[in-house]
């Protein structure tokens, strides 16, 4: 494995390898001191022309942990703001010794032109509505650690699909690892074309709800307005929103997973995103462990 | 290519009770003993090497297993292996910790052990029990505990088989001329 | 003594197809037939079609305004390379060719670079904004015959009511870059594709609501009006619509629509592949192949749109509309189309040439016909290395083309002839 752009090209046992080591590092995050020297010497750097705490802080944790360095790039602070363009940019970080980088950006495709640029290792942190590979990997632990496998859950994924990398990635991982996926949301904030998905539609929440195995909401990107989309956001809730109602008639074992950050009364009900099913914490543990697991498959051994 | 066995399983069993009693005789008993194996063939030979200590003593000796993937010092020479398990049974500080391996050979292996034994507590003292030691050490290492020396040369190959995880079991010599 | 012979094409002619020699002097074609004498210059056509030079209907040559990317004297090189006797500039330049001074300005450095004739299409609505009308009588009287505000429509219908009816009046034609604005405000084709790579879509419908209203106004106004690169299958059956009724409608195909489709953009989405209208299906690209034989579409177009590099290597959403093609349009056209020598030429000269009033192109050979002329050798196997232009944004660099331009000769003058050039058949 070079580069991780995204996950239709994952096979299971890339998959299974990935998250077996994935559970090899939240050992060590659970140890006393949660490093270990697996990439001392290597440099990772995190280019994030799309801000996103999180997302870095998650890398750059994992990076930490298995000794890299990090070099930190942000917009805000860059020349990007004096008109530099992305290639001269990372072709700069690359000449300052980066080993790996890890590429978010607003437009789909860029993480794959930076490796074409630098020819170093990449990760992508999220490129436009593309992909989110990472996160599917982090996700699939939370839901393995929950359930023990992917194989045959029935998994729903819920909301502003046609926008988000994060469903793409999703459903082409939990797919291969076995999952039986099924998408809910209104025909506007569905792909207009969904040939080789790996999964069922369906705009109608209430009628999946009873044999799912795991509720998958994405973020309603209010920022957006939704206004052009769907006509109001009290509406999608009752429509599309995980409610105190919707939660009780899970089955009892269903669990509830949100990439974050949530927006309560939109897609989740306040009560239900604290409900202990709610694994959203675990994920953003797990988060880090997945990406461990992706620095040091890419970083770690003769042939990266 | 030869191929020739050197021990047996019947060997392999003999060899663990031996450094059963080595171990209880050289730590005064087994209060303080947690075995950790070294993954992939270490990690069965600890829990019968615990089992036998537990057998001896009537007390229950705790055992685990210690991954060395993250702490070896050719990660960017050898091919990337998926991870072992680590499982550190109890807090090892004030503990003896027994390291056990199948093959002793450079010591690089023992070294990347003692390396991430360090960030999981700090036992009193750490000793080595190994099945083979086939010599040709690059680092200061010498095992406490040896089921067996065997004088080999560089272009040989030892290969242990356990029933826990191959077809059948012990260990052989193998070489190319 | 002849100026120029061509010995030995197969010349495509008013009414046949035979392996005749053409001579050459004082800028027209005097003699057609079997041996001729010597020449000052002989090009060897044996293997290679003689027909009429090709007219490009849709050039951005980019100056004035932006030469870095292209300049007029580098797309005449590249034009003359891929065996063009005249190109149409477009006028979305910088000014744009919106009054008479920038036409002028246009056609006067074209014939200073005097390699082939550059003609000037005008805007039909000033500084291409869609507001206000262009000065088009200054423009008509400047010799501008053909009026587009291309990389734009004309969005608002009551504006294009009033540019059918002017330029109607006048007998000019008006050309529409059918996308509409809101519908088309995506980076690729709306499909699978883009479904899968999570990039905004420009659905088919963008380019046929705009056709399908225009084609109203048209009966309305019966103003020329000419369907600027067809990209949809849908448009098609409206075009041939048109025509069955009558209409004074033309439509042009560019080189990379008769081509690519979609899926050329998956993978590492190299914006190469991004242009306006977009790439689209497997079945819109047999749609248009078949409308081009049987005539429903009239003509190639290249749309020969350069980017410098810095400005296409950037991701794809960010990067600029447009390929380059002027070079390769004619093998491009002859490897995906499959057109008879008379269909080519009618597709690549004689209609372009109807449509842009250029009286002196586009015309089969013949005795006292201005040598505008092409020698294209529809066999021979090439990869293009390098390129004419300034830019580099052409798909086509790098790939097998089967198709080569001999020569081209413009005012009886050899403006190409790839026998000196190394990367040539």
């Amino acid at each position: 494995m070079r580069t991780l752009l995204g996950t239709e090209d994952l096979d299971r046992s890339s998959l299974d390898g990935l998250l077996d080591d994935a559970e090899a590092f939240l050992e060590v995050l659970d140890r006393p001191i949660p490093k270990v020297p697996a990439l001392r010497g290597r440099t990772v750097a995190t280019m994030f022309f799309e801000p996103s705490t999180r997302t870095r802080l998650s890398f750059e944790r994992a990076a930490k942990a298995l000794s890299a360095d990090t070099l930190s790039f942000s917009p805000g602070t860059s020349s990007l703001s004096k008109g530099e363009s992305l290639k001269d940019t990372v072709q700069t970080i690359a000449a300052m010794g980066a080993d790996l980088m890890v590429v978010r950006h607003r437009a789909v495709g860029a993480p794959a032109r930076v490796a074409e640029w630098t020819g170093l290792p990449v990760v992508n942190g999220g490129d436009g509505a593309h992909q989110h590979p990472t996160q599917a990997l982090l996700d699939a632990l939370t839901i393995r650690r929950a359930k023990g496998a992917l194989d045959g859950l029935r998994i729903a994924i819920v909301g502003d699909i046609a926008h988000s990398r994060v469903a793409r990635s999703d459903v082409f991982a939990f797919a291969t690892l076995g999952a039986d996926v099924v998408l809910v949301a209104p025909r506007t904030l569905l792909p207009v074309d969904l040939t080789g998905w790996p999964c069922e539609v369906s705009t109608d929440l209430d009628a999946v709800l009873s044999d799912l195995d795991v509720v998958y909401l994405l973020r309603v990107q209010t920022e957006r307005g939704g206004a052009s989309v769907f006509p109001s956001l009290r509406e999608y809730l009752r429509r599309f929103g995980l409610t105190r109602d919707r939660f009780a008639r899970l089955r009892p074992d269903a669990v509830v997973l949100h990439p974050g950050p949530m927006n309560r009364g939109v897609e989740i009900e306040a009560a239900v995103a604290d409900d202990p099913r709610a694994l959203v914490l675990d994920q953003v543990t797990n988060g880090v462990a997945a990406r461990m697991a992706v620095l040091f498959h890419l970083l770690g051994g003769a042939d990266a | 290519m030869t191929r020739r066995r050197v021990l047996d399983e019947a060997d392999i069993r003999r060899a663990i009770r031996r450094i059963a009693h080595e171990v209880i005789e050289r730590n005064r008993g087994a209060d303080d003993v947690v075995v950790l194996g070294i993954p992939t063939r270490g990690v069965p030979l600890a829990t019968r090497l615990a089992a036998a200590v537990s057998d001896i003593e009537g007390t229950p000796t705790p055992v685990g297993s210690i991954d060395i993937g993250l702490h070896r010092d050719d990660i960017d020479r050898r091919p990337r292996v998926p991870l072992g398990p680590t499982y550190v049974p109890e807090p090892l500080d004030h503990k003896t910790v027994v390291l056990v391996d199948d093959v002793l050979y450079t010591g690089r292996t023992v070294r990347a052990a003692l390396d991430a034994l360090a960030d999981l507590g700090r036992p009193d003292r750490v000793q080595l029990a190994v099945l083979v030691d086939r010599g040709h050490r690059e680092l200061p290492i010498r095992p406490d505990f040896v089921g067996k020396n065997l004088p080999t040369a560089p272009d040989e190959r030892v290969t242990v088989r356990l029933r826990e995880g191959d077809e059948d079991e012990g260990v052989w010599i193998e070489d190319d001329r | 003594m002849l100026d120029l012979v061509l010995r030995g094409g197969r010349v495509v002619t008013a009414s046949s197809v035979d392996v005749v020699d053409v001579g050459i002097a004082g800028g027209e074609i005097v003699a057609l037939g079997g041996h001729m004498g010597e020449a000052a210059t002989e090009i060897d056509c044996s293997g290679a079609l003689v027909g009429p030079g090709f007219v490009d209907v849709h050039t951005h040559v980019r100056e004035p305004g932006q030469e870095w990317k292209e300049d007029i004297a580098s797309a005449s090189r590249a034009a003359v390379a891929g065996g063009y006797t005249a190109i149409v500039a477009m006028p979305n330049t910088d000014p744009a060719i919106d009054s008479g001074p920038v036409a002028r300005f246009v056609v006067e450095r074209g014939s200073d670079v005097g390699l082939l004739h550059v003609a000037a299409a005008g805007a039909i609505t000033a500084g291409r904004e869609g507001t206000r009308l262009a000065h088009l009588d200054d423009l008509w009287d400047a010799g501008v015959r053909m009026f587009t505000d291309d990389g734009d429509a004309v969005a608002d219908a009551a504006m294009m009511r009033r540019a059918l009816e002017y330029i109607g009046d006048r007998g000019g034609v008006l050309a529409q870059h059918a996308v509409d604005p809101s519908l088309g405000a995506g980076a690729m084709h709306e499909g699978w594709v883009s479904s899968r790579l999570g990039l905004a879509g420009i659905p088919a419908v963008a380019e046929t609501t705009v056709v399908a209203r225009d084609l109203l106004l048209v009966a309305e106004t019966g103003c020329r009006y000419h369907v600027q690169h067809v990209a949809a299958a849908g448009t098609i059956e409206l075009i041939a619509a048109a025509k069955d009724r009558g209409l004074p409608v033309t439509a042009e195909v560019t080189p990379h629509h008769l081509t690519f489709d979609h899926t050329a953009v998956l993978g590492t989405t190299d914006p190469v592949y991004k242009m306006m209208p977009p790439l689209r299906e497997p079945d819109d690209v047999a749609a248009v192949r078949d409308a081009l034989r049987a005539g429903v579409i009239d003509m190639v177009a290249t749309d020969h749109a350069p980017h410098a590099d810095h400005e296409k290597d950037v991701p794809f959403e960010e990067a600029p509309n447009g390929v380059t093609g002027l070079e390769w349009a004619a093998a491009a056209v002859n490897a995906a189309a499959e057109l008879d020598e008379r269909t080519f030429f009618a597709a690549m000269s004689v209609a372009p040439a109807r449509l842009a009033g250029l009286v002196d192109h586009g015309r089969y050979p013949a005795v006292g016909v201005p040598a505008n002329l092409v020698v294209f050798d529809p066999a021979t196997t090439w990869v293009p290395s390098r390129t004419m232009s300034r830019s580099q944004n052409s798909p086509y660099l790098g790939r097998p083309l089967t198709g080569a331009v001999r020569a081209t000769v413009v005012g009886g003058e050899v403006v190409w002839d790839a026998g000196g050039h190394d990367d040539a058949a």
